[in-house]
């Protein structure tokens, strides 16, 4: 392995973004490929397919075999608001793999009776995102109701192109949000990519269904992530 | 492969391997490049060695590492990657035992 990939590719896992160490087998030769890079052809498609499914293996490709080694970073879900589906939806999401940090600055709310096992911050959004910010394998679910907890956590959420961003709310209360979001400087493109009312439109009723609903849909959003569109921020 | 939220830097093997070579060992990094049946570690799994036999991170959960380690040390010497396949068919494999019945191959290269 050349040294500068290794250092390459341990920065790049460092900061928490994409990269896929291409090993040629026949001659050794090896290269870093980050997310958003245009490689041709059928190594090109291959790369592709492996930053979206993250499994590595060998390809063949213009007459040689590769070897890629897809490292992503793991993928995690932020809630804003330690309320009822976020009680539903911590050990949900983390059984699937998608470990959950929860922010509420409402102390009532934000207690390790009602989150045990969770990493638990009772603090305002704006403090803690300062400390750990957002990054595209994160997701955000603005669960509060509350513009003044929300709003600027999705507006970091659409900046820092978290893989899925959504926002509890009927059509009517979204409307309101979005007039908001557009004043503190989020453009049309970025609003649309909220997703609200939240969920995939399952029926659910329940806390706990609603939980259910936000986790299908953060699990599709990271499945069906748009490559291209993540290659133009980084 | 995943990697963790974030990175557990005293047990991850590239960067530990990394390390050793800031330090100015010399190193090999053994990769699981393909696997059938039921394999331990899956395929990007990394074992990292140093010449004299120092180790970090697994490609078999312990069934073949110690033969790796052997290669790996070779690799050193050499600056020949190596392909190297271990599973029940394989009559070197037998010995070192891949108890669970998979095979696996590794590929082995040194560090620069």
């Amino acid at each position: 392995m050349d040294p500068y990939a290794l250092k390459t590719l341990n920065a790049e896992r460092r900061a928490r973004r994409a990269a896929i160490l291409v090993t040629d087998l026949g001659d050794g030769r090896d290269r870093i490929v980050r997310e958003g890079d245009q490689v041709a052809g059928d190594l090109g498609a291959a790369i592709a397919r492996a930053f979206r499914s993250g499994n590595s293996g060998s390809v063949e490709a213009e007459g040689r075999t590769f070897f890629l080694n897809a490292h992503l970073p793991q993928p995690r879900l932020l809630v804003i608001g330690a309320v009822h589906i976020s009680q539903a939806l911590a050990p949900m999401a983390k059984i699937a793999g998608y470990p959950v940090e929860i922010i509420d600055p409402r102390t009532a709310f934000a207690t390790p009776d009602r989150f045990p096992d969770v990493t638990l911050h009772a603090e305002w959004p704006e403090d803690v995102l300062k400390r750990q910010p957002l990054d595209s394998y994160t997701a955000l679910a603005a669960v509060t109701h509350d513009p003044k907890i929300d709003d600027f956590a999705l507006k970091a959420a659409l900046d820092a192109n978290c893989f899925y961003v959504g926002a509890l709310g009927s059509r009517k209360t979204h409307a309101k949000r979005v007039e908001r979001l557009l004043a503190l400087g989020a453009s049309a493109d970025q609003i649309a990519r909220i997703h609200a009312p939240i969920g995939l439109d399952i029926g659910a009723a329940s806390p706990a269904e609603i939980a259910v609903a936000v986790l299908a849909q953060t699990i599709h959003a990271f499945r069906s992530r748009g490559l291209d569109a993540k290659g133009a921020v980084a | 492969m995943n990697d963790s939220l974030y990175l557990d830097e005293a047990r991850d093997p590239l960067i530990i391997a990394e390390g050793w070579m800031k330090d100015g060992k010399d190193v090999a990094i053994a990769t699981v490049v393909e696997t059938w049946g039921s394999a331990p570690r899956p395929v990007g799994s990394h074992l990292v060695i140093d010449a004299e036999g120092n180790f970090h991170g697994s490609v078999s959960g312990g069934c073949v590492e110690g033969a790796v380690v052997s290669e790996a040390i070779d690799v050193i010497d050499s600056g020949k990657a190596r392909m190297l396949e271990f599973g029940v068919a394989d009559e070197t494999a037998w010995q070192v035992g891949l108890s669970c019945g998979g095979r696996i191959k590794v590929y082995v290269e040194r560090l620069g």
